[in-house]
């Protein structure tokens, strides 16, 4: 095999500059594939950490019909406490399950006593909401997390609303809300703390301890709107996911139906759809890379055969075997395509590490200075490299085989 | 026992519709170690014959042995492993191959047909290299040589492999009338050292002249055959 792949190397050498031409070509794909890779994957988990470690959570649970109702925030859809306590029951049955955080969603009015808007609230337990999204507090642009992330009788109002509205940390503001029999209610809080806007649902969302939610909507019951999971790896989303359904199958309406819903992220955040993208425009620049490799590869060993058909015809006068002709061919396929992978390989290592060296900022949607820092799994790389060399070997099957089918007469006579 | 021996042997093309006789029906025998010449004007069936004699082609009709092994039986596999272990070729434009230098072309059936051991190899391609006087261009490339010298090259390694019969089709066509001497008496010389059986075709009456059997053919019948087989 040494002695094959030495002559086909020396063979590749004779045509330098095709050789050199059609291993551009597949380095450029490789560097093009591994870079987009490395760049599109840290991009998605980027935003997808954003969405999910500071505002959605991994899982979502609610009773039935809340989603479908979310833009409202229907108070007579919140889970009753038997239910509440069930799925936290359930939740802790489940080992894929990190932590989880209970919620009162609604809607009120927000006042400075001088001008007045709508604001959307989450009533939350500090303590647990803090674990279940752990990029929250890092959001705090105005105040500190330092001794809790929210006190009672105090707020965490987004951005947008604190600079339109002219608040700061420590200013007092009045929450008006309507409760579920349709009476208004109002309390005074304390600015805790001013939350940096994030990209999807719930981004420029407001905070308040959930049991100042209840006693501002006059809840007689621990209510909750829905529970946020966060769980110990967002790879296994889909299994963690069959496992909580399962779980809380048995929670059931007085109708004998399912009583809850479970919803992953990709659900309930329309970054899941730009995420498909991605991954559709992954698995294009793949297919480039093939049609590279696939049309360089073929073109330059098609070249070969027929330039060196005397040549092919001396060697099986004297005795060469087709098989050792054909893997002579093949070999240089191979050649070419190992070259393109190892220099790509490198160079889009080389990247990378450059552009973690000297990291590129951007912005999306609400969200400023979000970082890249891209990289390459190994796994990804062997795939890309097992892939180049599969199409390279594929690419130059039909010139080999023709060389080692050849007539030697006819190739000796070849002009 | 002869080493090539033909009975009736017809080799026939076919061209469109039409059938292109190229031999018609030759008798011949060829002694080991003999020095032959097949000799005749162009498009006479010498190199058919040869490239039939060399399992490269098959006979239409009649019988071809060579090396007691009936060559028209042979599919393409076995045809070419024949070929590799018992016949050496020499050709008119030297076919070196380019990227290999004189050593390793010589060295190219051992390594790539036959699978010497390297210690074994290198001792083989040394001897060769020496016998037809080329071993101070070993690690020069052909386009670094000259016609006589790669045509020394290619003797060498039609040898290497112990052949028992090389074929050379017009081997000194494309070299000086000096040289081209000096060709054929290197091959009489690799003979008398070697035992090896050369059978070349050729059209120059100088050259004609130093073949000990000669065959000569004209529109595919053999019309004269004379001198005696080296023993």
């Amino acid at each position: 095999m040494l002695k094959v792949l030495k002559l086909a190397a020396r063979n590749l050498a004779r045509y330098g500059r095709r050789t050199l031409l059609t291993t551009g070509l597949i380095i450029l794909g490789v560097v093009a594939v591994l870079l987009f890779i490395a760049i599109s994957g840290s991009f998605k988990g980027l935003i997808v950490g954003q969405i999910t470690d500071s505002v959605l959570g991994h899982l979502q649970v609610h009773r039935k019909g809340y989603v479908a109702s979310i833009d409202n925030l229907p108070l007579n859809l919140n889970m009753k406490p038997g239910a509440v306590s069930k799925v936290e029951q359930a939740l802790k049955g489940i080992d894929a399950v990190a932590v989880w955080s209970p919620r009162v969603k609604f809607g009120a009015m927000f006042s400075n006593f001088s001008e007045t808007t709508s604001i959307r609230l989450n009533g939350v337990i500090p303590e647990q909401e803090a674990a279940a999204m752990p990029l929250l507090p890092g959001r705090l642009v105005q105040g500190s997390a330092a001794d809790g992330l929210l006190a009672r009788g105090k707020v965490l109002i987004p951005e947008i609303l604190a600079r339109g509205m002219k608040i700061k940390v420590g200013d007092t503001i009045v929450l008006i809300a309507t409760n579920l029999d349709g009476s208004v209610n109002g309390k005074t809080f304390v600015v805790q703390g001013v939350l940096g806007d994030v990209t999807g649902p719930g981004g420029r969302d407001g905070y308040v301890h959930i049991e100042d939610a209840r006693e501002l909507l006059r809840m007689t019951g621990a209510e909750v709107s829905e529970i946020a999971v966060r769980l110990k790896d967002l790879g296994k989303l889909a299994s963690a996911k069959a496992q909580v359904v399962q779980a809380l199958s048995e929670v059931r309406n007085p109708q004998g139906q399912p009583a809850l819903d479970v919803h992953g992220w990709d659900q309930l955040s329309p970054f899941a759809n730009i995420a498909r993208m991605i991954d559709l425009l992954d698995i294009f620049i793949r297919v480039m890379l093939v049609g590279i490799v696939l049309i360089s590869v073929m073109n330059v060993m098609m070249m070969a055969v027929y330039e060196r058909i005397r040549e092919i015809g001396t060697i099986a006068a004297i005795g060469t075997p087709p098989r050792r002709i054909l893997g002579l061919f093949l070999s240089e396929g191979l050649l070419l395509g190992l070259i393109g992978t190892a220099i790509g390989t490198v160079v889009s290592l080389g990247l990378v590490y450059a552009l973690n060296l000297w990291p590129v900022q951007f912005k999306f949607g609400r969200q400023l200075d979000l970082v890249l820092t891209p990289s390459i799994a190994a796994a990804d790389v062997l795939l890309i490299a097992a892939t180049v060399l599969f199409v390279a070997i594929a690419a130059s099957l039909q010139p080999a085989w023709k060389a080692s089918r050849m007539d030697p007469i006819a190739a000796l006579r070849h002009v | 026992m002869p080493l090539v021996s033909a009975v009736r042997l017809v080799k026939t093309y076919r061209a469109g519709d039409v059938d292109v006789p190229a031999v018609r029906g030759v008798d011949f025998a060829i002694e080991p170690a003999s020095f032959v010449a097949f000799v005749g004007p162009s498009g006479s069936g010498k190199s058919t014959l040869l490239n039939m004699v060399g399992c490269l082609d098959h006979p239409t009709s009649g019988t071809l042995t060579v090396l007691d092994t009936d060559v028209a039986t042979l599919d393409r596999r076995a045809s070419a492993e024949f070929r590799g272990h018992n016949i050496g070729f020499i050709f008119q434009d030297f076919n070196l191959i380019p990227v290999l230098s004189a050593r390793e072309n010589v060295e190219y059936p051992l390594l790539m047909v036959q699978n010497w051991p390297a210690e074994k190899r290198r001792a083989r391609v040394a001897e060769l290299l020496d016998a037809v006087g080329i071993a101070d261009q070993a690690d020069k490339r052909p386009d670094q040589l000259s016609g006589g010298q790669k045509q020394r090259v290619a003797v060498a390694r039609a040898l290497v492999a112990h052949s028992k019969l090389v074929l050379a089709d017009e081997p000194t066509a494309n070299l000086d009338h000096d040289t081209a001497y000096r060709i054929i008496a290197l091959m009489k010389k690799m003979r008398d050292e070697f035992g090896t059986t050369f059978v070349f075709s050729t059209h120059d009456p100088k050259i004609v002249g130093e073949a000990e059997v000669t065959f000569a053919l004209e529109d595919g019948r053999l019309v004269n055959n004379s001198g005696a087989t080296h023993a």
